[in-house]
């Protein structure tokens, strides 16, 4: 089991890198850079101006130069500049054989600093962890929900199949996965926000002076993000849980707990929704990510102050660190994810064995 | 039993316990044009009361994306001044404090476009963007699938690597990303957006398809009848293709089934986000690729066609300090072009 987790480690590197590679390449695909989109229509920033900020940033640098900087935090500069580059704290060094001077500015994903970003001057780390609070709080809630709703009705579908209830829960599971999440999210909103009034239409707290905590504020605020988030869990967890069932109901060792004479609660909830658990465990990886994807959307509607918005308000912004860090930081959560998922898969049924 | 054979040969069914072949002649009668695979599979799917039904609303909508000029009562993209957020024809009063009125069935948008109109025309779009991207995934996806597992070593070792990547990433931050950073290249000009949209839908979804096929091809390359087909001499391209592919295909129509639905909300999301297709805004061109006309109307008299407009657009990539220069240069061209052609 520790050399399977160790290897499974092990291959997180490469696809580690290959994700830092890929979104470096992507982010540095589009158009323009981040001073001129920042700049732009400014009629006092000269030319000039706009180099030396680039140059400030880095951004003037080839991108392969720009990459390695990223990730390793030195920097490197053509030829011997050592004497005007050290700073305290700023130690370089000149490379005769290829003629520059490479400065370690103690920064690089390597060492887990994420850089600075370009809007606020913030470490991208401070703004991830404090986003990462309310996407955490919202993607636990709705898995949750998604959980605690998703397998009682999965489970009670498949003992009662074929009946009205069964046939209820499958077609709504079907429509859940059919609507689109902002469309639910909107169709609620209208409901319980504009119509009748009863819950808030966005945010994670009510704004007031203090901004302080309220325990019953802020679950208001919870509900309809939550639920939003929930409906396409519910609707996954209870077919899994329904087909597993089934599956479960069908096998010898239920039918000799039957010819015992257990009571049929007891035959459904203790020998048949134990075992059919299981699988459950290899789908726990993908929801996660699902969750956290669809984190993304919701929290743009329900303007909830998350890890999805500030990544999609990064992209747009081309605040190039920010995007970058938070697809890193997504990445190490789902391969993390995966790898939980599978390490559980095996230490809930004895039969898994990982080489 | 004889005389109804010879009337009526197709219909014959053998008793069972009687001997199903007795002379030559009753085994011809008894035997029936053979039935192929494909023929089997659709009379099934036609006694599946589900999936008929689905097919019928499917064929609806295809119905409607193809006639939209005919079954739309209004241009979606002419603006109706004065008449922005109608309500519905059958609400007496809006909280706009509007009445709806039988013209507009659905009544109309902030700016006055008919709702019912710009729903039927969005058909096309949907169906555009669900299928054609899953023919690419689907297409991509099984070879990689087939080649990663009928290899293995390092060409699966590679392949599978390449897909931990995608599949690191959540899909949504994934298509966030593409469309945001390429939005305003080319590619993302090109037929309004539409092409990047299928370029980032298959850059995400071949991965899922690519890996279900490779599990596939795992378990069938170790049965006897490739093993027999190799035997016999048959090239691994033609295992790969006709002994392999088809045995897994089952897998692949399941996948997609899921696809095909998952890239419709996909391009919703998207373009509920604002990062979709490019809207059109020419009432005489709906849905075509806005980009590359305007520009081209928009060239100078003496250049040729197209050929300048996508030399300019393919610029903007390489070189990033005048790419916004050049990008607004096209862009009030654009606009001025636009504005021109519905002015006349």
């Amino acid at each position: 089991m520790t050399r399977y987790i160790f290897r499974r480690l092990l291959q997180a590197i490469p696809t580690l890198i290959g994700v830092s590679i890929l979104s470096f390449i992507l982010v540095n695909a589009a158009p323009g850079d981040p001073v001129t989109m920042r700049t732009f229509g400014d009629t006092r920033m000269t030319e000039e101006a706009r180099q030396i900020l680039r140059r400030q940033l880095g951004l003037d640098q080839h991108p392969i130069v720009q990459y390695f900087v990223w990730m390793t935090g030195l920097s490197v500069q053509r030829g011997d500049q050592v004497a005007m580059m050290t700073r305290p704290g700023k130690p370089c060094g000149y490379v005769g054989g290829i003629d520059v001077t490479v400065c370690d500015s103690g920064g690089g994903i390597l060492r887990g600093d994420l850089g600075i970003s370009l809007d606020t001057k913030q470490p991208v780390w401070d703004r991830i962890v404090e986003r990462m609070a309310a996407t955490l709080e919202l993607g636990i809630v709705s898995l949750a929900l998604s959980l605690l709703i998703g397998v009682p009705l999965g489970v009670l579908s498949a003992v009662k199949h074929g009946s009205i209830f069964d046939n209820l829960v499958r077609f709504f599971a079907v429509v859940f996965r059919a609507v689109p999440i902002f469309w639910m999210g909107l169709l609620l909103i209208f409901v319980f926000s504009v119509m009748l009034g009863w819950l808030p239409t966005g945010g994670r707290q009510t704004v007031s002076l203090t901004q302080e905590f309220d325990l019953g504020d802020r679950l208001r605020h919870l509900i309809l993000p939550a639920s939003v988030l929930a409906f396409g869990g519910i609707a996954g967890f209870s077919r899994i849980m329904r087909t597993e069932t089934l599956e479960v109901l069908h096998t010898d060792y239920i039918r000799t707990a039957q010819a015992k004479g257990l009571s049929p609660g007891n035959v459904w909830f203790v020998h048949a929704f134990r075992n059919a658990l299981i699988p459950l465990m290899t789908v726990m990886g993908p929801a996660v990510v699902g969750v956290l994807g669809g984190a993304v959307v919701v929290e743009t509607i329900f303007a909830w102050p998350g890890m999805g918005r500030l990544t999609v308000n990064a992209a747009f912004q081309q605040d190039y660190p920010v995007v970058l860090g938070a697809g890193m930081f997504f990445a190490v959560l789902t391969i993390v994810g995966y790898m939980l998922s599978d390490i559980f898969y095996a230490a809930v049924d004895p039969r898994v064995r990982f080489d | 039993m004889t005389t109804s054979a010879q009337t009526k040969p197709q219909q014959m069914q053998p008793k069972p316990g009687e001997p199903a072949v007795a002379t030559p002649d009753v085994a011809d009668a008894l035997s029936r044009p053979a039935r192929s695979l494909w023929r089997d599979a659709w009379s099934r799917l036609l006694h599946n009361k589900a999936a008929v039904a689905g097919a019928i609303v499917i064929l609806f909508f295809m119905f409607v994306a193809i006639f939209a000029p005919v079954l739309a009562p209004h241009n979606p993209l002419e603006l109706n001044s004065g008449k922005g957020f109608l309500p519905p024809m059958w609400v007496e009063r809006s909280s706009t404090g509007k009445a709806g009125v039988p013209e507009f069935i659905l009544g109309t948008d902030n700016l006055g476009r008919d709702v019912l109109s710009r729903v039927i025309y969005g058909a096309r779009v949907s169906m555009v963007v669900g299928f054609i991207p899953t023919i690419i995934i689907v297409f991509i996806g099984v070879s990689m699938g087939l080649v990663a597992g009928y290899w293995g070593g390092a060409t699966d070792n590679l392949l599978m690597r390449l897909t931990d990547i995608v599949y690191a990433f959540p899909d949504l931050l994934f298509f966030i990303i593409v469309m945001t950073a390429l939005r305003a290249t080319a590619l993302g000009q090109f037929l309004n957006g539409l092409f990047l949209l299928f370029v980032a839908l298959a850059l995400v979804n071949w991965v899922g398809v690519a890996r279900l096929v490779r599990g596939q091809v795992l378990t069938l390359k170790e049965r006897d009848f490739v093993l027999a087909s190799r035997a016999v001499g048959a090239s691994h391209f033609r295992i790969m293709v006709r002994h392999i592919l088809p045995n897994s295909l089952s897998v692949i129509i399941v996948a997609m089934a899921f696809l095909i639905p998952g890239a419709i909300i996909t391009e919703a999301i998207l373009g509920y986000l604002g990062l979709g297709l490019r809207p059109s805004t020419d009432p005489t061109d709906i849905f075509s690729p806005v980009g590359g006309r305007c520009c081209s109307k928009a060239r100078p008299p003496s250049t040729t066609s197209r050929g300048f407009c996508w030399r300019r657009l393919s610029r903007w990539r390489w070189s990033s300090s005048r790419s916004i220069s050049s990008a607004t240069a096209c862009a009030t061209r654009l606009i001025r072009a636009c504005a021109n052609k519905a002015a006349n």
